[in-house]
């Protein structure tokens, strides 16, 4: 019993911001506005919401590494890659009746946290750390990218799946629950927003237990120092390669969301751009904090299609400009920086009412 | 027994000799002080004891068992701890949490919380937990990461410069603090320049010069030694 109440007391610590009545009533509303919110809006929007969901558990996967691990990954997106053509591949193969498509599901994330295991074992393993730990992500993903442009033709394909190269993979099945009588197909509207939703909070409150468990506790100790860390009797490499798998589960999941949301994966999603991007969320969000990264990265996506809808070319520009005021301004990102001067707001007042 | 044994450990920097065939045997509940001029291969030495080098040749037993093959984290867990010479605290955590994580693989719970509330009291840093690490005055880094370093309850606490920085008032300070833990049964070993500090803790002392040992006995021998007088001023006007 007391074993569990504590597992539940680490929603809230020292790695995350937020804590007490004040902050769970918030969190309380802003669910109850989220599960309200597909009665008020048409599915169209509703659909583009789940859009947005689905970036961040990718987001989530670079807080996790970067933000807490202290390691810059620019490949994230290779495991969303592989993760969203494995959902491609297993499902135009076997279909989607019998629930398949939410095995397609797990077994994708399974490939994208194998290969993650094997990249980050030789990675971590050999001591690559820093700005090479960049490099080799980003080499990656861009190469990925690469192979997968040039399967065009009809020799490439795996079973009855072609690749298509650059024109990607499309017509894949929705994901599909099944259900007594008729299985209920998740096409990109309320059906998919509440899974994606559900999951989503999932995610985050299993990542605040996580990153406030000592597990946590030696990530972020790994980031300020980590040869004190070594000393300490802990094996850091074996930590960074976990952290490293859980972030490509988490990347992985986007992948698999974001195939299953529109229907189709191309290599431009594991591009330069695409591998960007994320960065850029999570920077001006706050990458050392999962609630900043969410709403960080919310607010940054839904600027960026406001942009792209009305003025396409600057939308990129726009990106370059917002990180380079956030690296200026608040470094450790504008959501985190407003979030403790609220903080230190709320506690001189409380003290001067004291 | 002797608690460790170093035999015959060499170790090159491309073409420095930087230890030299260095044998070095440690009793169980000693503390021995490791002297020498800069460059002559202290911190090498610790960093070969560590694992955080490997040596070219020669061994480290320590309880009786080799552990040149092991790695840092392992021996770190068979029973050996380290406090840096630059403070190596987690700078941007709490006070409390470096404690905390230094000391949450041996204690959970209120356990822990109760273990890390006396170990703030036992380093003067209960004041301070709240407090960022990195906002700490040096002395007082210094002392935190002896604290992280003990919180392993090591059975050879490996000390490199622990009174650097800081004043006479604090070098006494640290110096009982060491007496204490060595009461306790922790054996140490502190490559140290504050001759102070020496003579109020060491029982035995090495001087290392050149990556060789080059003299061994207790405080009194080593200051009486006109060959080891004469290695530090040949630095001094070197």
């Amino acid at each position: 019993m007391t074993g569990f109440v504590s597992f539940f007391r680490r929603l809230e610590g020292p790695q995350t911001v937020g804590r007490g009545p004040a902050f769970w009533s918030l969190f309380a509303v802003v669910m109850m506005i989220a599960v309200a919110y597909p009665l008020f809006s048409d599915g169209y929007t509703v659909g583009n919401t789940v859009y947005f969901f689905v970036w961040v558990f990718i987001a989530l996967s670079l807080c996790l590494i970067w933000g807490y691990g202290g390691s810059l990954s620019f490949g994230q997106t290779a495991f969303f890659g592989i993760a969203g053509y494995g959902y491609g591949v297993l499902t135009l193969n076997f279909g989607s009746a019998y629930g398949f498509t939410l095995v397609a599901l797990v077994a994708s994330v399974a490939i994208a946290a194998f290969f993650a295991a094997l990249l980050g074992y030789f990675m971590f393993f050999g001591r690559i750390a820093g700005v090479f730990l960049g490099i080799v992500t980003l080499a990656v993903t861009l190469m990925l990218e690469r192979f997968m442009a040039q399967t065009a033709g009809p020799e490439w394909h795996i079973g009855s799946a072609r690749l298509n190269g650059f024109n990607g993979m499309s017509a894949m099945p929705p994901l599909t629950i099944p259900w007594p009588g008729e299985p209920i197909v998740l096409f990109a509207d309320v059906g998919l927003y509440y899974f994606v939703l559900g999951l989503l909070v999932f995610v985050y409150l299993a990542l605040r237990i996580l990153m406030n468990s000592s597990f946590g506790n030696v990530i972020v100790a790994i980031r300020e120092n980590p040869e004190r860390a070594e000393m300490l009797g802990y094996d850091v490499r074996k930590y960074q390669l976990i952290t490293f798998v859980i972030g490509a589960v988490l990347a992985g999941m986007s992948g698999v969301l974001y195939t299953a949301w529109g229907q189709y994966i191309t290599p431009s999603s594991m591009g330069m751009t695409a591998a960007a991007l994320p960065l850029i969320w999570v920077a001006v969000g706050g990458r050392s904090d999962l609630t900043s990264t969410v709403v960080g990265t919310l607010v940054v996506l839904a600027a960026f299609q406001a942009l792209t809808i009305y003025g396409s070319q600057y939308a990129l520009v726009f990106m370059g400009v917002l990180l380079v005021l956030t690296v200026l301004i608040a470094p450790n990102g504008l959501v985190l920086g407003t979030m403790n001067w609220l903080g230190r707001l709320a506690a001189r007042i409380t003290q001067r009412a004291g | 027994m002797s608690l460790l044994e170093l035999r015959k450990l060499n170790k090159h920097f491309g073409g420095l000799h930087v230890t030299n065939a260095v044998d070095l045997t440690l009793e169980a509940g000693e503390i021995h002080c490791l002297i020498g001029p800069n460059g002559a291969g202290k911190s090498t030495l610790f960093r070969l004891i560590l694992g955080e080098h490997h040596p070219g040749s020669g061994d480290v037993l320590f309880a009786g068992e080799n552990i040149t093959a092991l790695k840092a984290f392992a021996r770190i867990r068979r029973g050996l701890s380290v406090k840096f010479q630059v403070p190596g605290v987690f700078k941007g955590l709490s006070v409390r949490q470096n404690l905390e994580i230094a000391l949450q693989s041996r204690h959970r719970g209120r356990e822990l919380e109760a273990e890390i509330d006396r170990l703030l009291v036992f380093l003067g840093l209960a004041s301070e937990q709240a407090q960022t690490a990195g906002n700490l005055s040096h002395g007082q880094k210094q002392w935190l990461e002896i604290g992280m370093a003990i919180s392993l309850k090591p059975s050879l606490l490996l000390l490199d410069e622990p009174t650097a920085g800081m004043s006479p008032e604090e070098t006494h300070m640290t110096g009982e603090m060491v007496q204490r833990l060595n009461a306790d049964g922790m054996t140490v070993l502190a490559i140290e320049h504050d001759m102070a500090f020496v003579r109020q803790v060491a029982q035995r002392v090495t001087v290392l010069h050149l990556g060789q040992v080059f003299a061994q006995g207790s405080i009194d021998e080593i200051v009486a030694d006109e060959r080891v007088a004469a290695i530090y001023l040949g630095q001094a006007h070197a």
